[in-house]
């Protein structure tokens, strides 16, 4: 009898260690889940200051209106999330709410976060609980008035924000819909990629259509635009090589986009950068022709073209080829490049003035770069080059003028 | 072999790069023929880099552009580490760093700290006899009454500079050294704490800054001008860049 007892505890003692086991597996699993679906949303961005402890917040984010600074989300019970339940963090990225119901701020993208599933919200926070917790408090934002005032953030709630999860087409594929859901929620591809209005808010109507992103003076293109980044006429490889390695047979990233790919784009599965893909190029749609727009005289156009032609030859044709064919992927092509010929012609300048590096990933962990211009080049010099370069080998830009270089060269850097 | 790797992490780190790299050196030409690819080089790599320092890192025309080859490999990487995360400010170099990841920067350091062109001549000097005077004095001396350590006690007795974190400071000139020690009274350059530059620099004064500037850059270029080995000399205090 008492050995039955000892083998029935016995078995009953291994059973619950295996039950035990298995839970921790599970929870494991999750967290490990929540890491990557973190990735996906790219917190760290925001919530990781340079040198700063992983996710203690505490990073400034220049705006209009002033200042904001990000929050502390570690599991800290004083200064960070550490008393939060998972149902007070998914009421902050489903509904923009604190857990007593006060406003956050819209430059926390909880206007795609919305469209999360409560599961994937759930493996997030089971992830921030397991991460170290730093005590660190955070920054009181500095806003100017009346933008100070958080009541502010209804009006802003009424015109832009649509409150809801994520609902699958279903007139297309299982893989579209995963692309949708991850471009559209976590990745919130549509806070830098839609015009950017006067409230800093974004036109369900407009998401995708491309904007110029206040503070930084970048142009997100439009994701549906074939005559921007729209990817109707690109294959799905490459699409994939550029938002996984930064790198591409058509095109690099750079500058804020550059972010994205380091951060967080890098680290997504095939299947799912496939998804995105897929859904991306699903989304391009055919464009109007170009509006024949160039606020330059054609005696001025062709002046700057053909000086532009002997600064190009000279500076830039030993790397991106003398027909502007490159060496793809690391000296992207210029000939057939939409993110030269765009009618907002911010970026090509740019990358002319400050040169940049693509951003180091696993698939391409030794970029080749490009040197800044902006001590080589006179500003008539810079848009002589940016005006060949957007009309050359058959590209459909318009020239730009030395005004519009000049007044990039004051644009932050950081 | 195996003993000297164990013997110091940070050195074994950089010879094992450095073996990487001689291999990777190896397969160069016959990467450098693929068609259509740009050459398989670190030199192909770091063009971003020298309108502004040089094809080989040995500086430009511009008095503010450093000279890069030569100096300490550990040194190199700690600046190229600061200027990413933004703790030392030029925004150019910031921005073009930002997205650059460790193994990367450390291949950079490495590939600039294996260059060897000639020192520049020295420039004829605009400042009085005096002060240069004053200049050699607390480089070669210091003083110790208002607590300034001599310069070569830490960067040499031939100011070549120690392996692996502190840089010679031959080959630079006056106005870059003033603007670096002045960066450093002001805080807005700081190293791996303990911060000594910051200890030396705080007690310099307008005055100290121009003479020992002014000094330095008349100094000739030394037979030798490689960093010394780790652990030739002990510092007067210790350096947060400088692992014991
Ligand atoms: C584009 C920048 C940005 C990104 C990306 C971002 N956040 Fe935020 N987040 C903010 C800002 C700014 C605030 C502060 C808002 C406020 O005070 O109203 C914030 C606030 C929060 C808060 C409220 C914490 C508190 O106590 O104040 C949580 C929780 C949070 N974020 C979680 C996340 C998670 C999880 C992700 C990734 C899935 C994420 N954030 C991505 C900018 C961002
Ligand atoms: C922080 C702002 C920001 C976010 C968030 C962002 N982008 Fe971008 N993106 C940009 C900017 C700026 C550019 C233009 C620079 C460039 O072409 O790399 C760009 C360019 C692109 C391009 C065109 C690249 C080319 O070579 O033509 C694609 C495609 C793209 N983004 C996709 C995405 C997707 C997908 C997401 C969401 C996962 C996303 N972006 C999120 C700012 C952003
Ligand atoms: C040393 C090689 C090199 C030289 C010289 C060079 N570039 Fe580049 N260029 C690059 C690299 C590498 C990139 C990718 C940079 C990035 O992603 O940040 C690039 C990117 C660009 C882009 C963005 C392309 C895209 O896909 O969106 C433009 C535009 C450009 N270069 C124009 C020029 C012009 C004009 C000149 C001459 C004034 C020039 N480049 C000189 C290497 C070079
Ligand atoms: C636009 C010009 C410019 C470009 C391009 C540039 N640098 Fe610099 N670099 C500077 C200047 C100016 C300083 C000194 C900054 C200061 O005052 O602290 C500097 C400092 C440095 C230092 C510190 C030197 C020392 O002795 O402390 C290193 C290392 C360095 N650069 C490496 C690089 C590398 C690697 C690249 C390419 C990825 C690069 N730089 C691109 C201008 C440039
Ligand atoms: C206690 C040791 C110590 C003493 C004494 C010292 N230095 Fe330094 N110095 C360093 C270290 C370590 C660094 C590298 C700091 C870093 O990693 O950024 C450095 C860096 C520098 C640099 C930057 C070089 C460059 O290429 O940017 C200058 C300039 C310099 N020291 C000048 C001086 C002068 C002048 C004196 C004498 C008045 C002096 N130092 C005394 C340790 C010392």
């Amino acid at each position: 009898m008492g050995s039955k007892l000892s083998i029935m505890l016995l078995t009953l003692a291994a059973l619950t260690t295996a039950a035990q086991a298995q839970d921790k597996d599970k929870t494991s699993d999750i967290i490990a889940r929540g890491e990557y679906l973190a990735r996906a949303g790219d917190c760290t961005a925001c919530h990781t200051a340079p040198e700063g402890r992983l996710f203690a917040g505490g990073r400034a984010m220049p705006t209009p209106f002033g200042t904001l600074y990000t929050s502390n989300i570690t599991p800290d019970p004083d200064t960070g999330i550490g008393k939060w339940s998972a149902d007070d963090f998914y009421k902050t990225m489903h509904s923009g709410r604190f857990p007593d119901g006060g406003l956050i701020y819209p430059a926390m993208p909880f206007a795609s976060y919305t469209k999360v599933t409560r599961a994937d919200s759930d493996a997030i926070f089971a992830y921030l609980r397991s991460i170290p917790p730093v005590n660190q408090k955070n920054k009181p934002h500095d806003l100017r008035f009346p933008y100070d005032n958080r009541q502010l953030i209804l009006g802003w709630r009424t015109l832009f924000f649509r409150e809801g999860e994520f609902k699958p087409d279903p007139t297309k594929s299982a893989e579209w819909n995963r692309g949708a859901y991850l471009v559209e929620g976590l990745g919130h591809c549509s806070m830098c990629h839609s015009p950017i209005n006067a409230l800093g808010g974004t036109a369900q109507s407009d998401a995708f259509k491309g904007g110029l992103i206040p503070m930084q003076n970048w142009y997100a293109p439009s994701l549906t635009s074939n005559r921007e980044a729209g990817l109707g006429d690109w294959s799905i490889k490459d699409i994939t090589d550029l938002l996984q390695t930064g790198v591409s047979a058509r095109g690099v990233v750079y500058g804020p986009m550059a972010e994205v790919v380091h951060n967080s784009l890098q680290y997504l599965s095939d299947e799912d950068t496939r998804a995105m893909a897929v859904y991306l190029k699903g989304i391009s749609e055919p464009s109007p022709p170009p509006p024949a727009s160039s606020t330059l005289p054609t005696t001025e156009s062709s002046l700057l073209i053909s000086l532009g032609k002997t600064v190009y030859d000279k500076n830039c044709a030993s790397c991106h080829g003398l027909q502007g064919e490159g060496k793809p992927p690391h000296w992207p092509p210029l000939a057939n490049n939409q993110s030269i010929e765009m009618q907002s012609a911010v970026n090509p300048i740019r990358m002319v003035l400050n040169g940049g590096y693509p951003p180091g990933t696993k698939g391409n962990p030794m970029p080749y770069g490009m040197p800044p211009f902006a001590g080589l080049l006179s500003d008539n010099e810079v848009a002589a080059v940016v005006s060949y370069i957007r009309t050359a080998w058959g590209n459909r830009g318009t020239p730009v003028s030395a005004r519009e270089a000049n007044e990039l060269r004051s644009a932050p850097l950081n | 072999m195996v003993r000297f790797l164990e013997g110091d992490g940070v050195f074994a780190r950089y010879l094992a790069l450095a073996v990487a790299i001689a291999t990777l050196a190896a397969f160069d030409d016959a990467a450098a023929q693929t068609p259509n690819q740009p050459p398989d080089t670190m030199a192909a790599r770091v063009e971003a880099c020298t309108p502004c320092h040089g094809n080989r890192g040995e500086g430009t025309s511009d008095v503010y552009f450093p000279r890069l080859a030569g100096k300490p490999a550990g040194y190199l990487y700690n600046q190229l580490l600061a200027f990413r995360s933004g703790r030392r400010k030029y925004p150019p170099m910031n921005y073009l760093l930002e997205f650059l990841p460790d193994p990367y920067l450390e291949a950079m350091a490495e590939y600039f700290a294996s260059e060897h062109p000639p020192l520049p001549p020295s420039a004829p000097s605009e400042v009085s006899k005096d002060v240069l005077a004053h200049g050699e004095l607390l480089a070669t001396s210091g003083d110790a009454g208002r607590n300034i350590p001599a310069c070569v006690s830490c960067h040499g007795p031939g100011l070549t500079g120690m392996q692996p974190g502190i840089p010679g400071l031959l080959g630079l000139r006056a106005n870059y050294i003033s603007a670096q020690l002045g960066a450093w009274r002001y805080g807005t350059r700081t190293a791996k704490s303990p911060d000594c530059m910051q200890l030396v620099a705080g007690h310099l004064t307008e005055a100290d800054v121009t003479a020992v500037a002014a000094w330095l850059a008349t100094r000739p270029a030394p037979a030798n001008p490689a960093p010394v080995p780790k652990g030739t000399y002990a510092l007067p205090f210790g350096c947060g860049s400088q692992p014991n």
